[in-house]
């Protein structure tokens, strides 16, 4: 009775009830959206502690049996982690080629004006367009007949044919940004060119230096098509040793679970490490 | 150390930027660089520092030619207008950098880095990195690495006009005190009289990548050599208008009658254009010997003790400089009046003909 006397007091619990639901359906969907994005990650965990009577038995959304054989197989046999090896072998490599490559390329195309400068700049992505997959003929035969193929530095030199361009992109627009000024003060103040470029300018982009290497890490820890023909036995990658996994006795599964995981942690650390970096790289720069 | 300038020019895709400069600096003065935007100051600066080769000419270092020696071996020091400081390394190392480069000692670096520091009056942030510094402690740090090296030639390009007004009057006064302790080569940029006529010296006007004038800074700010200077030594410029002598007498446009002048009175009758600074000219007919001019008001400023009147009168636009707050409305009719004995005369060519005599003791 008194309650309805006073409209205020009626209306309170509606209004902050409706806040609340305001507030929460936002916070659901952001939670469905994670839950479907974590789906196939947690899936590939699951079944990478499961026996593999388990994972092709009786539908579970958890491991009954908890088994660590997949992972000590991985880390124990030879022909297992020297893929991981050969693997962050080449695509360290290749991240130190392309950097060395591209940051004194990024400077000239950002300090100078030279003839073509543009036309070049933009021929450089233009690389970038064409699939990967168009290059192994020719980067097969080429590597066979100089004696590079099934090494590292085959796969390294590919991949960096199609990081170089990313990384001179990437820098140039992190290099524009620091005033041309810069390098003058330092000229008259008595810095030779590579005591500047080391001492001055590299700190000034380290975050593009950190968004480049991270582009040039991915691009090569996720491209199979040619590293995997470039190699045979001496530097073949984890991803082309995943694929022996069917065997006569069928295809194992547990393994090939634990492998995929092992697969995604590199990537993981590397985002972890320059997630910073990444930020400021997306506001400032030309990522 | 005296630096010489012979018939430099300077092309960038055949448009001229700086055209036949010849110039000489002293050392122990302040040589101001004063010029409009785009008047090519910046421009001369950097063929001066060696940041860029002239097209043409020659640049002599007591004698020495060093028009082609690259900028690392000249011994010059340079502060932009925007705070040019290394930003990953601190204050001190800053302001240590251009040292260690010459390979002096640690004792000897540390003492002058800190000496210098503490004139800069930024002795007490030598930790800090640029960044978490204020724009006018930021510049400090700028000028103390100038500073702090023997520098043969040090050059200042507007280094004031990115600072708040109370920073740019302290920092000048700091500069003054600077400038005259030192035996180098000193080269100033700046767009506002002000500076020039502060910072004392000599004044070298530019207009349109020439030099139109050059000598010590009164002589050429009372007695400005055209139209072009008159314009740019004076804050707000000079008001121009047409004008006749005839027979002794002076006139200024239809209405204006008056006695020539004494010293207007030796010129030959014809056309003339004058010129009055905008301070010379009032709101009052004190002793009756001012000419009286008509006009419309366009827009009165008023910047604290002072009122910025904008007049217009027929195809001709002045402007009144007054003490005191004045209030006036959008179009409202004004006398102004001029005293004949404050009048420049330029021929027509905007050569200058006759200055005030009387304007040459005070130096406003």
């Amino acid at each position: 009775m008194t309650r309805n006397q006073d409209p205020r007091s009626a209306a309170a619990p509606d209004s902050t009830l409706g806040t609340a639901i305001r507030a929460r359906v936002p916070n659901a969907v952001l939670m469905l959206y994670i839950l479907f994005l974590l789906l196939p990650l947690y899936w590939l965990l699951k079944m990478s502690l499961q026996p593999n009577s388990e994972i092709v038995g009786a539908f579970t959304l958890y491991p009954a049996t908890v088994t660590f054989d997949n992972y000590i197989k991985i880390f124990t046999d030879s022909s297992w982690y020297t893929g991981y090896l050969n693997s962050i072998y080449y695509v360290g490599l290749n991240t130190i080629i392309s950097l060395l490559v591209a940051l004194p390329a990024a400077y000239a195309f950002s300090r100078y004006r030279f003839m073509g400068d543009k036309h070049l700049f933009f021929w450089l992505l233009t690389n970038r367009m064409a699939p990967p997959a168009v290059f192994l003929l020719p980067f097969f035969q080429l590597y066979q007949s100089v004696g590079l193929f099934d090494t590292h530095l085959a796969v390294a030199l590919a991949h960096t044919l199609f990081n170089v361009p990313l990384a001179v992109w990437i820098l140039e627009g992190f290099m524009s940004g620091v005033p041309k000024e810069m390098d003058e003060t330092a000229y008259l103040d008595g810095y030779s060119w590579p005591r500047f470029f080391v001492k001055i300018f590299l700190p000034l982009i380290s975050a593009g230096v950190g968004v480049t290497a991270f582009f040039c890490f991915m691009f090569s820890w996720v491209e199979l098509l040619l590293a995997r023909t470039l190699t045979s036995t001496d530097a073949k990658p984890i991803a082309a040793t995943m694929t022996r996994t069917v065997s006569a006795s069928g295809m194992d599964w547990g393994l090939l679970a634990a492998a995929g995981v092992l697969t995604l942690i590199p990537g993981a650390l590397v985002i972890w490490f320059v997630r910073n970096h990444i930020a400021k790289g997306f506001a400032l720069g030309r990522v | 150390m005296t630096l010489r300038l012979e018939g430099i020019s300077k092309y960038v895709e055949g448009e001229m930027h700086i055209d036949r400069v010849d110039m000489a600096c002293e050392p122990g003065q302040a040589t101001v660089l004063l010029g409009l935007t785009q008047a090519g100051k910046t421009t001369l600066m950097r063929l001066m520092a060696g940041l860029d080769r002239p097209s043409s000419g020659r640049i002599l270092m007591d004698d020495r030619d060093v028009t082609r020696v690259p900028v690392r071996k000249r011994k010059v020091a340079m502060v932009y207008q925007q705070f040019i400081n290394y930003p990953s390394l601190s204050i001190y190392d800053n302001i240590a950098s251009p040292l260690k480069l010459a390979r002096i000692s640690k004792v000897e670096i540390d003492r002058r880095v800190r000496a210098e520091a503490e004139r800069m009056q930024i002795g007490h942030l030598l930790d800090r990195l640029p960044a978490e510094l204020s724009g006018g402690q930021q510049q400090r740090t700028a000028m103390a690495r100038a500073l702090v090296r023997d520098a043969q030639l040090l050059l200042l390009d507007e280094p004031l006009i990115n600072l708040d007004y109370k920073l740019r009057e302290q920092l000048r006064e700091d500069l003054q005190q600077i400038f005259r302790e030192r035996d180098t080569v000193i080269v100033y940029a700046t767009t506002e009289p002000l500076e020039a006529l502060t910072l004392g010296g000599s004044t070298a006007v530019m207009h349109e990548g020439r030099l139109v004038q050059h000598g010590p800074t009164p002589e050429v700010y009372h007695r400005p050599a055209s139209v072009a200077v008159s314009q740019v030594f004076s804050d707000p410029p000079m008001n121009l208008f047409a004008g006749e002598l005839d027979n002794g007498e002076l006139s200024l446009g239809a209405e204006a009658r008056f006695k020539a002048p004494t010293h207007l009175r030796d010129l030959p009758s014809g056309r003339y254009r004058f010129g009055v600074r905008p301070g010379q000219m009032h709101l009052d007919n004190r002793d009756q010997a001012r000419m009286a001019l008509t006009g419309e008001v366009e827009v009165a400023e008023i910047a604290g003790s002072e009122t910025y009147i904008h007049v217009r009168h027929g195809e001709a636009a002045w402007v009144v400089q007054v003490e005191g707050v004045h209030a006036f409305g959008l179009g409202d009719p004004i006398t102004v009046y001029i005293d004949p004995d404050r009048l420049f005369a330029f021929d027509s060519a905007g050569r200058l003909v006759a200055a005030p005599a009387s304007a040459r003791p005070d130096a406003t």
